[in-house]
């Protein structure tokens, strides 16, 4: 926050836009659900882990769908879990944010044209705000992602969520 | 025992239930067996000191492909006839000696009796075999879908399955 710096006139008060402090809270802090699916989990539970510490950017996972802002999707979702994952995202607070991982989430991935019980893409039930290539996408990548999600974050205004960013 | 052996002390205890045996495979030689007789036969190959075949490697069901396909006026392909097929593969644990079983069964009205209460790691297999294929496996004690959701229509990895448009309000196709 170093264009604050030059606001103190007192040493307990800092001038900010609410904004501002908002969307830092936000974007600082994604709790994310426990909750993975397929080989993309694997890679999600090593970006979790110790070596790529993934809550360096605030980011741990919560058990309960009540106490989390973001639910990575990793993996392929099978029509028996779509239902279930949209019952998931709906017991999720406002504001929650939406990471799809991997080739089988975004778009059903290798099972495009024969899986007859895969979803093809979790947009299709479900409002997407990061799409994350890969089969899967190594904890760099998913960093990649969660990166362009706080810098979404960052642009919000309290009368619209989710301002496109380029 | 050899394989040889186990065909001929099965044909000796049942005769025409047992249908043939096919050894140029590069498995395990596959006995045929009638569908209705299989309850009795496993009982046999279980219990038999001889046989002793305590462990049900894997159960799966089979489309056999043989159904005679007609094309109808507006392009949809229909078949009727043909069969379904389950094979067990077995094997012994105390005598180190292992047989495939295969029983075919009618395709339109597919009844295959159930071997759970005499191994029961057939019970999960058998609801697979039910869930992709139809299979009524006769006396079984827990006859739902394993898989796929309980509202699902057809029978997946059946030769003449085709994919629904719709699930629930989601959209199948790619």
């Amino acid at each position: 926050m170093g264009l604050l710096d030059k606001e103190f006139n007192d040493s307990n008060i800092v001038v900010a836009k609410m904004e501002d402090v908002m969307n830092w809270a936000r974007l600082s802090s994604l709790w994310q659900l426990s909750f993975g699916l397929a080989c993309c989990a694997i890679e999600m539970m090593a970006a979790s882990a110790s070596n790529y510490d993934f809550d360096r950017f605030g980011v741990m996972p919560r058990p309960t769908p009540r106490q989390a802002d973001v639910i990575i999707i990793s993996g392929t979702v099978t029509l028996k879990m779509a239902t279930r994952i949209k019952r998931l995202y709906e017991q999720m607070p406002d504001p929650k944010y939406i990471i799809s991982m991997g080739s089988c989430a975004n778009t059903g991935g290798p099972y495009w044209e024969h899986g007859y019980h895969v979803l093809k893409g979790i947009d299709r039930i479900i409002p997407v705000d990061v799409y994350v290539p890969g089969c899967p996408p190594r904890p760099e990548a998913l960093f990649e992602g969660l990166l362009k999600l706080q810098e979404k974050i960052r642009t919000e205004t309290i009368r619209t969520k989710n301002k496109k960013i380029a | 025992m050899s394989a040889e052996q186990i065909y001929n002390l099965l044909k000796e205890n049942f005769g025409d239930a047992i249908l043939e045996m096919v050894s140029n495979v590069p498995t395990e030689p596959i006995i045929s067996v009638e569908p209705l007789q299989i309850n009795v036969i496993s009982q046999f190959l279980r219990d038999s000191n001889e046989l002793q075949f305590d462990n049900l490697m894997n159960l799966s069901g089979v489309d056999d492909n043989n159904a005679t396909k007609t094309t109808n006026e507006d392009g949809s392909v229909s078949s009727e006839g043909g069969t379904l097929s389950v094979y067990y593969h077995l094997d012994s644990f105390s005598l180190k000696h292992k047989i495939a079983l295969k029983t075919s069964t009618n395709r339109d009205v597919p009844e295959v009796e159930s071997v759970t209460n005499i191994w029961y790691s057939a019970n999960w297999h058998e609801r697979e075999a039910f869930d992709m294929f139809g299979i009524n496996f006769l006396n079984h004690p827990d006859l739902r879908r394993i898989l796929m959701p309980d509202d699902w229509e057809g029978f997946p990895l059946r030769k003449d399955y085709e994919n629904p448009e719709f699930y629930d309000g989601m959209k199948i196709p790619y």
